[in-house]
């Protein structure tokens, strides 16, 4: 009696947690081009923080790298797009494709976008909340390869708790990213990051061939 | 109440193991590719010029590259490459240029960037790097 209700308690957190079932997205494009190294541009910046686009920006090599991509060294990009007069994350993000190809040599280059970051965004004063929405176009082509967006919020690990191991699994992991980071912002940075662009996941980023999963789409959860 | 614990124990195990299928099933993350340690804090540091400066930061990259060659782990890729940046910045040219040329060597897909980075070094009458690096020295 009791194992039945814990049974149906877990398929609840499971559901809430994982299966918001979208349609398949179309990977013609991306497994067409199938891209190895990617440059991922300086984030625009469409919250009140100042501190967005290094967040953000500075946290999405590791879900991509761990994807299965080369990813070039923001900091240093950062470097060179300042020697070359590009300081401001819109200006990097307008330059034409074949120029970034020439001169980072990358397969497809990440345009990021941050919606949300920090707490000033929403009415409930406690709530952190990070949101970003990413696209992949190959710098050879031209071509959309993907898009997609994730958020990541405080006041979803507060609801989940309630809900009972998911919301302590997640609270978990948060807290192992905040040993690491002191900004709690950069926390769900780190955790929007890696729902945006971590693969395999469902609809999300196509693992690169670094990937022992190379090129393998993620099933319908 | 020893009876009553007893009672629940294969529902904390049935527990523990479906959280176990969870958090596979949602998160589905097998073992890393690269050693991380601080790296993507230090690419934020660098960004912001905040938090430690870059001798500091050199010095816990060039541990955590020791730690990696002691433990067989790969270092992740940008790695070197931030790291020759800022042995540059240090006037450490030397030690940038096979920095450079290991990320090359370990990641091809990164040449063509590297190989730009390297021809400025080579040059460095034209390049803004060589009054940098004597100002540090």
């Amino acid at each position: 009696m009791m194992q039945a209700r814990w049974l149906i308690l877990l398929a609840a957190a499971w559901l809430g947690g994982c299966a918001t079932q979208a349609p398949p997205y179309d990977y013609t494009a991306f497994k067409r081009a199938r891209p190895a190294s990617m440059l991922v541009l300086p984030p625009i910046n469409d919250s009140p923080d100042v501190q967005a686009t290094p967040g953000v920006w500075a946290h999405a090599t590791r879900p991509l790298a761990e994807a299965g991509y080369y990813v070039l060294p923001v900091a240093l990009v950062d470097e060179t797009f300042r020697q070359n007069g590009v300081t401001v994350a819109h200006d990097a993000q307008e330059l034409p494709y074949a120029k970034l190809r020439e001169y980072f040599g990358a397969d497809a280059a990440v345009y990021l976008r941050v919606k949300s970051y920090g707490s000033s965004y929403t009415v409930l004063a406690s709530e952190v909340r990070v949101a970003v929405e990413a696209r992949i176009v190959d710098l050879r082509s031209g071509d959309l390869l993907w898009q997609g967006s994730a958020m990541a919020s405080s006041a979803e690990q507060q609801q989940q708790a309630q809900g009972g191991l998911i919301g302590l699994l997640i609270a978990a992991a948060v807290k192992q990213v905040m040993n690491n980071a002191t900004d709690a912002a950069l926390t769900y940075a780190v955790l929007a990051n890696q729902r945006a662009l971590g693969a395999p996941r469902y609809n999300g980023v196509l693992p690169g061939p670094r990937s022992p999963q190379a090129g393998q789409v993620a099933a319908a959860p | 109440m020893g009876l009553l614990m007893h009672a629940r124990t294969p529902v904390r195990c049935a527990l523990a193991a479906a959280g176990i299928a969870l958090f596979a099933g949602c998160a589905q993350k097998p073992v890393s590719l690269y050693m991380w340690e601080d790296f993507p804090r230090q690419q934020y540091d660098t960004l912001l010029h905040a938090g430690v400066g870059p001798q500091e930061q050199i010095r816990a990259m060039e541990a955590h590259a020791e730690k990696a060659r002691g433990t067989g782990a790969a270092l992740p890729p940008g790695f070197r490459a931030h790291l020759g940046m800022l042995q540059l910045d240090a006037g450490n040219v030397d030690r940038a240029r096979e920095l450079w040329l290991a990320e090359k060597t370990t990641f091809p897909e990164s040449a063509q960037y590297m190989d730009r980075l390297l021809k400025r070094l080579e040059a460095p009458a034209k390049a803004g790097q060589a009054t940098k690096t004597e100002k540090s020295t």
